[in-house]
């Protein structure tokens, strides 16, 4: 005010307000660098996850489709029935080996009028080595069939499949001994024809693994079910534990040095790598307990012990977020502390336990660490559980340990159903993520 | 309470399923990786023929597979377990200890090991034992003096080899394929290049000159590799110069990218390695837990499905996958049939 009335000017002489002064040139030009970092941050970001996708998509699509063929196979009863009594029991004797020559016969039906130097032995590498099972698959279900002719839609081999899939190309197989480049032309004609079709693999969503001879076969629906049993342990055991745990803590403990050291291991064990789990439940559950190897029930029970502190954690804050007035008015009107928190915090608090839960659920679905030690990654998800008692003890794999074991084989095919699982994968965990996004908008109430 | 109710009865269903956990009825394998392939597609086989189901067959190398095999006998231990290289006495001894006395060893064929490189890479075609050796020994002879190893370029010390930088991926000491690598090649190149009477000249016992010659420089030329043969396989697709160490049936799946090359002047094809001339092969393996057979069902039948004609035989799929099969199967069979074990 005095300043005012001696009528010294604020600012310096000469300088308008309008005119931008070099220490605010400074500070503006340091906000815009600071922006200028901000969106390269996220620009570097952004092409990493567009690479990445782009890399997944690129190189998992492919695995959706599968090539077929469609051959004419006449079961002859001189190979499958010897005596013609159609007795089950001994065409059961015949094993697929026995059925190689009609596949061979078949096929040279299938190329007949098509020149090729291959010789007859050879055309049938064409097919998939599953080929032989489903025909016996089909012989042992309809015995009546034996002596006529039936049309199959057979598996090609993975190179064929490949080549229908621009990923084998005619020069790739000058070495190779599992097809020539002649079988390639005979099966460009018999694209003409119609006989061979590329069409989506429903298989491999609901398929079982094959072994190394024929990845046109795997499939990753029983190491599905494998996880989902899994996720059904850590489900019934982790949240109930976890939200039991939370309330006592958060509600009824005594704030003492004990607490406080429970406090800081919880937080302390939601950060151990998950791979001590996998030791931790080798050594308790196999070792110790006897459960069976292999099993989900295992796994789910290793799993538990990695989600729990993560769920203890996020129930624990919105059992927090739950206005101390909604306690205090429970309790004011005369309801025992366990009524209080069970009637009016604990459903406040639900949305966020349910969103804590689920994304527990996802890390815990795409965790592979664990799993290795329990025996759950080999050539194991091959037999769909005949029940849910034998879903939880029959040895069986998950997702992410099915992916890792192709992504180890030697067929570049199976490389290619790596990268079809992880799409798979993924779409179950933005499923669940989605899920967790919805329920924390559609119930989250903020005071 | 109908939550705590709900919570209580599922976990007593959940404790009860799985203390109620059945006897097993799959046989259950663990193992070489380089074995897991073969057996994959025999249990693969032995489900669609049998009514048994289908074994599980878990991988992890030759001697985690052997250690957890020897780990007991009971349902909660495997009942095969799959092997590169001969069961050592050491393994053996382990074993007895822990009451697994009777083991039968089954062979099933040969394996040859290959050294291949990128197919557009540097003209690797032929090797001798003595090259690899002179490329990754730690100590090598030059000009008759045993020195440290100066060899920066194969072209150092063989001409014929091209000037390219030495890099090695070999596989890691948990794999039973690195003891063939050094007794096959790593050893045969010490003796043929002298550097073992050197060794022995300069006062080293046999048994240490012995070892001394199995030994690979640490400066980074020469990379273990512990994972798979697909780890191999990647480094060499980032590598053009490097070389990588692989199972002949992981070479023939991938012949659009990697060349073999020969050694001793003898090309690696399951031919060659049948007639002996091919020099890096070695047995295939896998040992029965004697104890279980009869206990786990369809143990025996998985064993002797496993070495039948048809299957192991030279027509069969282990040999169409890359296996060379035993020319002395006829005794394999009855050894599984006969339930022979070790030292009977």
């Amino acid at each position: 005010m005095t300043d005012a009335t001696h009528g010294t000017p604020l600012r310096n002489k000469g300088k308008s307000i309008l005119e931008v002064d070099a220490r605010t040139k400074k500070r503006n030009a340091a906000e815009a660098r600071f922006k200028g970092y901000g969106i390269a941050a996220i620009g570097i970001s952004l092409f990493f996850l567009v690479s990445l996708l782009i890399a997944i998509i690129s190189n998992g699509i492919p695995a959706f489709t599968q090539t077929f063929v469609n051959v004419e196979v006449e079961l002859l009863e001189e190979k499958l029935d010897k005596n013609g009594n159609r007795d089950i029991a001994d065409i059961k004797k015949v094993s697929t080996f026995g059925y190689k020559p009609l596949i061979e016969n078949a096929m040279v039906k299938a190329a007949e009028g098509i020149e090729t130097e291959l010789s007859d032995k050879d055309l049938s590498k064409i097919l998939s080595a599953s080929a032989a099972a489903i025909l016996r698959d089909y012989v042992i279900a309809n015995p009546d069939q034996i002596g006529e002719t039936v049309e199959f839609r057979l598996l090609t081999s993975s190179r064929v499949d490949g080549y229908m899939k621009g990923r084998v190309v005619r020069e790739d197989l000058a070495r190779d001994k599992n097809l020539d480049a002649a079988h390639l032309d005979l099966i460009d004609v018999m694209v003409e024809r119609g006989a061979v079709e590329r069409v989506f693999n429903w298989d491999f969503i609901t398929g079982s693994d094959a072994s190394e001879s024929r990845p046109e076969q795997a499939g990753i629906g029983v190491s599905m079910l494998g996880s989902f049993f899994m996720m059904l342990v850590v489900l019934v055991l982790a949240l109930p534990i976890g939200v039991a745990a939370s309330i006592y803590l958060e509600e009824f403990a005594p704030q003492n040095r004990f607490t406080d050291l429970i406090e800081v291991n919880i937080s302390n064990l939601a950060a151990v790598p998950s791979i001590v789990f996998g030791i931790l439940g080798l050594a308790v559950f196999i070792q110790f307990a006897h459960l069976p190897q292999s099993a989900p029930i295992v796994g789910g029970l290793t799993l538990t012990l990695m989600t729990l502190p993560t769920i203890v954690i996020s129930t624990r804050a919105s059992l927090k977020a739950v206005p101390p007035s909604i306690r205090d008015a429970a309790l004011g009107v005369g309801a025992s502390k366990m009524q209080a928190i069970f009637h009016h915090v604990l459903p406040l608090a639900m949305p966020g336990i349910l969103t804590g839960t689920i994304i527990g659920l996802a890390q815990a679905l795409g965790e592979t660490a664990p799993l290795l030690l329990i025996g759950m990654v080999g050539y194991i998800a091959t037999n769909y559980p005949e029940g849910v008692t034998s879903g939880f003890l029959d040895p069986n794999s998950a997702m992410p340990a099915q992916i890792y074991e192709w992504a180890k084989r030697a067929d570049p095919a199976f490389y290619e159903r790596a990268w079809g699982g992880i799409i798979v994968l993924l779409v179950f965990l933005l499923t669940m993520n989605l899920i967790a996004i919805i329920l924390r908008r559609r119930f989250e109430r903020r005071w | 309470m109908s939550i705590m109710k709900l919570t209580a009865s599922t976990l007593a269903i959940t404790a009860l399923t799985a203390t109620a956990a059945a006897a097993r009825d799959n046989v259950q394998v663990a193992g070489s990786s380089t074995v897991l392939p073969y057996a994959s597609i025999v249990a693969e086989a032995f489900g669609e023929n049998f009514e048994f189901p289908t074994p599980v067959v878990e991988s992890g190398g030759s001697s985690a597979g052997l250690k957890r095999f020897c780990e007991g006998v009971g349902e909660n231990t495997i009942d095969i377990a799959n092997a590169s290289r001969a069961i050592r006495e050491k393994e053996i001894a382990a074993c007895a200890e822990n009451g697994v006395n009777d083991i039968i060893e089954v062979r099933i064929g040969y394996d040859g090991i290959v050294f291949a490189s990128q197919l557009d890479g540097p003209d690797y075609t032929a090797f001798e034992p003595a090259d690899i050796f002179n490329a990754l020994a730690p100590k090598v002879l030059v000009d008759g003096e045993l020195v440290d190893n100066p060899h920066t370029m194969w072209s150092d010390f063989n001409a014929d080899l091209p000037s390219e930088e030495i890099l090695a991926f070999i596989p890691g000491t948990k794999h039973g394929t690195r003891e063939v690598f050094e007794e096959k090649v790593v050893a045969a190149g010490c003796e043929a290049t002298g550097a073992h009477d050197a060794m022995i000249a300069a006062g080293m016992s046999e048994d240490e000159a012995e070892d001394a010659c199995l030994a690979v420089r640490g400066d980074g030329r020469a990379v273990d590799i512990d994972g798979d043969y697909t780890e191999t396989l990647a480094r060499i697709d980032a590598n053009a110069n490097g070389i990588g160490v692989f199972g002949l049936a992981f070479y023939e799946n991938n012949t659009d990218k990697l060349k073999v090359a020969t050694m001793s002047g003898v090309e690696p094809t399951t031919e060659s390695i049948a007639e002996g001339e091919y020099p890096v092969s070695r047995p295939l393996y896998f040992y029965i837990k004697a104890a279980h057979i009869g206990v786990i069902p369809g143990l025996k039948e998985f064993a002797e499905f496993f070495v039948a004609d048809e299957v192991a035989g030279p027509d069969g799929p282990l040999a169409a996958y890359g296996l060379v099969s035993d020319p002395a199967l006829a005794d394999v069979q009855s050894t599984v049939m006969d339930e022979v074990t070790m030292g009977q």
